[in-house]
């Protein structure tokens, strides 16, 4: 069907998104390189010339840097980890037979479209506050003292408040698998005397990989550059610095374009080295 | 005797279904009731559920605060600009890979989606230098641009996915009854193509109303959108339960009421089709 003609005017209507993501990807790409070796503070006498590798040494150095880098690797395990868990568990059970089943599935998935800066400010103010939060009060009704979450749990408090809003996403594709599980085989393995957990590990759980191959790469890809959650909630403070927060503050805080030029690089190599690997799964699932 | 099993199983699971909904949905539910009380109200121990007086009292406070309207009205067209700037160019190139595949299509997708691993952070003093020497800093039409960019591969992704989902042989088909290349295009193509394209505008415009990094960092005060002006509401001085519900109700809920319609396709544009 594809004519030398067609291949042509196909290349020609690719043009414009290749060009554009080309030039997107090359043109910043570039000159975060370029800056990168240069002594350059916008508020203290701009660009003062070439350091070599000065910045990279700093930026790694820095006392900072490898717990931003665990940090960051904290917060997307954790989000994963949990919204799979109990995404799998809630795609489950909203799977079986129930009243209202279209309702309950609309509440679930609401937290997935609020705005990362509504969800951190309501979640920090509303629950986690710890004079007039809700867990303040819940906490109070049993005796207990109120934790200042955000300050003393500051890391647990943050997967929460990011897994609250990326356990949607995970249910919805997850419910979407189990909803194309073969009825019969279950039922073939359940006369032959499977318990429940071995069905689970034998049979749900295999159909499940792809779907979930699928989450950790597109939570993957958007949690490890968070950052409106940490902006509003803790600024960076209390160990929630993460890699992309740690490069933020470089450029826009302290105005060291060199240094924050030179971590983000470190930031561009990190998530390669994550989306080489990711990519090798969806390539394989691209395939069949 | 088997029914009355499965009834029993069916209440047990909607119970432990609508508990867990709920619950879910609770922060989302406590924000909506605490924008219609009183500061006093709002932070009343014990809390209070639904018997207080209701008040809308927030809402033209936030109102006259801060301008909602005009927030609303850059998030409307960052969002909806980016979006169909983004669908334009898309388009195309989905179709074309999807219809004249060759032997580096996969690699040109994979490409596209890696440049969305590119942290933004990294790039973003570039960008900043870029818009103040073209004059984009704190206009909706940078933001636009760089919203349509980031999404790019996105909806290119999901386009491809829907259009190769059109099978060939229709258009074989149409072609040997004589169809002409427009009657084809305007007759058989288009109405396959338009639920795909509907719901890429959806997904696409849900992202790009969310998006917080690059609008609270290239917009100050002309600008900025409803990210913007709920960040605004983090300094100490906007500390008020109730207010902060107001603001946070008034934008999240168009995208709320939005997303719910779209729920069904979300599924499959997110996953690029891979999982059915």
């Amino acid at each position: 069907m594809a004519t030398q003609h067609s291949r042509s005017a196909a290349r020609l209507m690719m043009a414009p998104a290749v060009v554009l993501l080309l030039g997107w990807m090359l043109v910043p790409l570039t000159m975060t390189l370029w800056f990168s070796f240069r002594k350059y503070l916008p508020l203290r006498g701009g660009d003062l010339g070439w350091v070599g590798f000065d910045n990279y040494v700093r930026f790694v150095s820095s006392s900072s840097f490898w717990p931003s880098v665990q940090t960051t690797l904290v917060i997307v395990g954790g989000v994963l980890a949990i919204t799979i868990v109990f995404g799998v568990l809630l795609a489950l059970l909203l799977d079986q037979p129930m009243w209202g089943q279209g309702m309950v599935r609309i509440l679930v998935i609401a937290p997935f479209f609020v705005m990362p800066t509504v969800s951190a400010l309501v979640w920090k103010n509303m629950f986690m506050d710890s004079s007039n939060g809700l867990f303040a009060h819940l906490w109070r009704a049993f005796g207990a003292a109120p934790v200042e979450w955000l300050s003393q749990a500051s890391l647990p408090s943050l997967i929460l408040i990011v897994s609250w809003q990326w356990l949607p996403f995970a249910t919805l594709i997850l419910l979407t698998a189990v909803q194309s599980l073969d009825g019969e085989q279950l039922e073939a393995s359940e006369m032959d005397g499977a318990n429940p957990l071995q069905r689970f590990g034998y049979i749900i759980l295999p159909h499940l990989s792809r779907a979930i191959t699928i989450v950790v790469l597109i939570q993957t890809i958007f949690l490890l550059s968070i950052f409106a959650e940490i902006f509003v909630t803790t600024g960076g403070a209390f160990g929630t610095r993460t890699l992309t927060y740690l490069i933020f503050q470089r450029v826009l805080e302290s105005q060291n374009v060199g240094l924050g030029s030179a971590g983000g690089i470190y930031a561009v190599i990190l998530a390669n080295i994550v989306a080489i690997f990711l990519m090798r799964i969806v390539g394989k699932n691209l395939d069949a | 005797m088997a029914r009355a099993v499965t009834n029993k199983r069916k209440t047990i699971n909607t119970i432990a279904a609508w508990a867990i909904g709920l619950l879910i949905f609770f922060p989302i539910l406590w924000t909506i009731l605490t924008s219609f009380k009183t500061e006093a109200t709002a932070i009343a121990y014990p809390p209070k559920f639904l018997f207080f007086d209701w008040t809308l009292e927030n809402y033209s406070v936030v109102q006259e605060r801060s301008n909602y309207g005009r927030f609303l009205w850059n998030s409307i067209i960052i969002a909806g600009g980016s979006t169909l700037l983004g669908i334009l160019v898309a388009v195309p190139a989905a179709w074309s890979m999807a219809f004249v595949p060759s032997k580096r299509t996969k690699d040109i997708l994979l490409w596209m989606l890696s440049t969305k691993m590119l942290p933004a952070v990294g790039v973003l003093y570039p960008i900043y230098l870029l818009f103040i020497q073209l004059g984009l800093l704190d206009t909706r039409t940078g933001l636009v641009v760089v919203l349509m960019l980031i999404n790019l591969p996105i909806i290119v992704w999901m386009l491809y996915t829907y259009f190769r989902e059109i099978p060939g042989e229709i258009l074989e088909a149409a072609r040997m009854d004589g169809a002409s290349l427009k009657s084809e295009i305007l007759y058989v193509l288009t109405p396959m193509a338009i639920p795909g394209i509907a719901s890429t505008i959806l997904l696409n415009f849900i992202l790009a109303w969310n998006e917080a990094f690059w609008t609270l960092n290239l917009t100050a005060a002309k600008a900025a959108p409803l990210t913007a002006f709920i960040a605004s509401y983090s300094s100490p001085e906007g500390l008020f339960f109730a207010k902060l519900s107001a603001a946070s109700t008034m934008a999240i809920l168009p995208i709320l009421i939005l997303g719910w319609f779209s729920q069904k396709q979300l599924v499959r544009g997110l996953t690029f089709g891979a999982v059915k």
